[in-house]
């Protein structure tokens, strides 16, 4: 396919990889924001490739994953009641709430459906207006103007019997938890380039001067992450802070302004819980005043209900970056993707699933 | 604001809303997420990058030849 093979070239990332050896002159730490990015470092094993002591650790860069345990919760509570069609994507139905997950709800008689897009939930608002549909609108900036239209579309259109639970993120909050906190080992980051794509990269200066970080803007293909890491790395090597796009072919310097006006319109940003960080000051997104009748946390009376984390799962650790998913005792064994402990082992981009579908046979 | 057209994904083609996208047209390359369109891929700046990455040495085939040495 045209802009992924090439992006693939083994002659070139052999190359590639021969550049960062030789450039590298003593350990650095990399944090790779996005799980798209952790699944493909894993399955194109790019990490086994890199000198020794440069390291890379996974980001909280997986929506599914972040999404506390009390909003699950709340998902299953609106989801049982009688008369609603929850919609989610379908990573969302096996994450472990504090007492059940969805496809439990799901088993016992409640209507959870698995979309695709957020339109496919408001379409199915308009085929049954007898009906709540709820859709569960989880994801970082790179969701939000899906969401949003859904919304919008849905205001335009007087339909009512819909409603979003509203589980949106932003990574720059995020990025600076992980650096503030006295546990950080980041020393540099591979931003996530489809977010930027939405969102632009002129959040990410301010952070690069404050914290004195490196952030490359980072695809997704191989030679991308490579060449993301090598960018990093060239900035280290000679002291440099500094904010760069090797996403050049995606991602524009101001994103997506079109969609920032969509989301605009919709969202306001507002402090959020995130698994494993806790509340993250202005980390999210809510609905605005005007698009209020379509938050389901009020619709169905949920708002205030709230649940912390509970025992065995490390996966706050693995998002911080402070643990990796195998230094996990349970990880393989009482943890699988069939059996998830937490939403880490469960997600598409989780940092565990990623380890248990590339790694587990690796490992002594 | 509801634009839409057909994208094919490797093969596979789906129905894609194009409304943040106003400036694509038939033929370009789209990065969909969700069943969005969020960005025009540029093939300029596609074409930059790998002409970079072609100096640093053995990447010699043209933009479609990419993935068929080794």
């Amino acid at each position: 396919m045209k802009f992924v093979d090439e992006f693939r070239d083994a002659a070139a990332v052999k190359e590639m990889v021969a550049a960062i050896h030789a450039a590298v002159t003593r350990p650095w730490t990399i944090m790779e924001v996005c799980g798209g990015q952790t699944h493909a470092i894993m399955k194109f094993g790019i990490d086994e490739l890199l000198p020794p002591g440069l390291n890379l650790l996974h980001g909280p860069g997986c929506p599914v994953c972040v999404t506390p345990v009390e909003l699950i919760d709340k998902a299953t509570q609106i989801a049982a009641r009688p008369g609603v069609i929850f919609c989610s994507f379908g990573d969302m139905l096996r994450v472990p709430g504090t007492g059940q997950d969805l496809f439990h709800v799901k088993a016992n008689g409640g209507d959870i459906r698995i979309v695709y897009s957020p339109m496919d939930a408001l379409k199915m608002a308009r085929e049954n207006p007898a009906r709540e549909i709820v859709f569960f609108a989880v994801g970082f900036e790179t969701t939000a103007p899906a969401n949003a239209m859904a919304v919008y579309q849905a205001k335009q259109s007087g339909i009512m019997n819909f409603s979003v639970l509203v589980a949106q993120v932003l990574v720059p909050p995020a990025l600076e938890a992980v650096l503030s906190s006295p546990e950080n080992q980041v020393q540099a980051f591979l931003a996530a380039g489809h977010v930027c794509t939405v969102m632009g990269v002129e959040a990410y200066r301010p952070i690069a001067d404050k914290y004195r970080v490196p952030i490359v803007v980072t695809g997704f293909e191989p030679l991308d992450i490579l060449q993301g890491i090598s960018m990093c790395v060239q900035q280290l090597e000679t002291g440099r802070a500094e904010v760069e796009n090797q996403y050049r072919r995606v991602v524009r310097p101001r994103g997506n302004t079109v969609a920032q006006a969509l989301i605009g319109k919709v969202f306001r940003v507002i402090p959020r819980k995130w698994r494993g960080f806790g509340e993250i000051p202005q980390s999210g997104f809510g609905l605005t005043a005007e698009y209020a009748p379509y938050d389901a946390e009020s619709k169905f009376g949920v708002a205030a209900y709230s649940a912390g984390e509970d025992g065995e799962c490390i996966s706050g650790q693995v998002l911080r970056g402070v643990r990796k998913p195998h230094e996990c005792p349970a990880f393989g064994a009482r943890c699988t993707p069939e059996h998830p402990l937490g939403a880490t082992m469960v997600s598409s981009e989780g940092a565990c699933a990623a380890y248990y579908r590339y790694r587990r046979h690796a490992r002594g | 604001m509801l634009r839409t057209g057909r994208v094919s994904f490797g093969g596979i083609v789906k129905e894609a809303n194009l409304s943040c996208v106003p400036e694509a047209k038939v033929g370009d390359y789209v990065l969909v997420h969700v069943g969005f369109a969020i960005s025009v891929v540029d093939e300029a700046e596609a074409e930059q990058t790998l002409g970079y990455l072609r100096q640093m040495g053995q990447l010699t085939d043209g933009p479609e030849g990419g993935g068929e040495r080794e």
